[in-house]
């Protein structure tokens, strides 16, 4: 484990400011405002829709990890590596499973 | 010993350059096997997710999710866990500052929007109940409650464990094991909220525009 050289980025004798924190709430809340306004008030077709407010969904996954979570420090890329395999087995899940379904569902 | 020498109230004066919750090889490993179970979890409720997703349209001649669910009250649920989120990582700021009274200040009001975040969920449930629509009703139902419900769950027992961490913490002062543990069901409470986000885009959104 490369866990004496963890990358923390938060040396000492200093106080951290919560700047990053501030940023992430109000990106969180951004994101969220637009996925609502995407989803209730604009006339895009509904597969454009879909992908639009799950690539915002997306875009807060990675906020939180990277404005709260601190994921990248500790065990940096270990970590790092097993939340993504974690995300992979749940895309394939997800999208394997409706894309049966549905293609079932059509005939 | 190491770990009592390590206490501190004030601002840290040693040199490491790792945070205190980092400090041993014990709590390294026990922050990375966090890591492993939160992958875990992912995939726990990527498969309530395609249970849901699939069954969605299976309404039996039930209410739909566009009779059911109210604009107002999945985005009043959203923002307050979206900001309790917030809070919990102020919280692990003031660890990271090492001031015990800014981490309890911070996770108990990270508790109390907990709280209030299951309270309008069970409201949202007994309406829903009350309406007819049950768990039993049909197919979108259940997948809905046994999705909502696990998240739910997951919440009640963070706001569970944060409390007795804080316990431990007002007994203890800021040790690297109570920091490891503050840091651990912070990291908790995140996640919950980035299962939210999912099933507020999945569920709630595509409910109300499809």
């Amino acid at each position: 484990m490369a866990s004496d050289k963890g990358n923390a980025q938060t040396g000492h004798g200093h106080r951290e400011t919560p700047i990053k924190h501030i940023f992430g709430f109000i990106l969180s809340l951004v994101l969220t405002f637009a996925a609502l306004w995407v989803a209730l008030y604009t006339p895009v077709s509904k597969p454009v829709m879909l992908t639009a407010i799950l690539v915002l969904a997306v875009m807060q996954f990675f906020v939180q990890l990277l404005m709260f979570m601190h994921w990248t420090e500790g065990s940096g890329t270990y970590q790092v590596v097993t939340t993504l395999y974690g995300v992979f087995v749940a895309v394939v899940t997800v999208v394997g499973s409706v894309w049966i379904f549905f293609g079932m569902y059509a005939m | 010993m190491a770990e009592h020498a390590l206490q501190t109230h004030g601002k840290s004066t040693e040199k490491s350059a790792l945070p205190l919750e980092y400090s041993t090889e014990e709590s390294r490993l026990k922050i990375f096997g966090f890591w492993v179970f939160l992958g875990a979890e992912i995939v726990l409720f990527a498969s309530l997710f395609a249970t849901y997703l699939v069954l969605a349209g299976r309404t039996a001649g039930g209410p739909t999710a566009k009779e059911l669910f109210e604009v107002k009250d999945f985005m009043m649920e959203t923002i307050i866990l979206l900001t309790s989120s917030f809070t919990c990582g102020l919280g692990t700021l003031a660890l990271r500052n090492r001031s015990k009274g800014g981490i309890l200040f911070w996770y108990i009001v990270t508790l109390l929007l907990g709280l209030s975040f299951i309270g309008l969920e069970v409201t949202e449930f007994i309406h829903y109940v009350g309406e007819g629509a049950t768990i039993q009703r049909s197919a979108f139902l259940s997948g809905f409650f046994i999705l909502v419900g696990t998240h739910g769950a997951h919440v009640s027992l963070g706001i569970l464990w944060m409390t007795l961490i804080l316990i431990q913490l007002i007994q203890r002062g800021v040790t690297a094991a109570t920091a490891r543990r503050v840091f651990i069901v912070g990291l908790y409470w995140h996640f919950l909220d980035v299962v939210w986000i999912f099933i507020f885009t999945l569920v709630y959104l595509m409910g109300v525009a499809y």
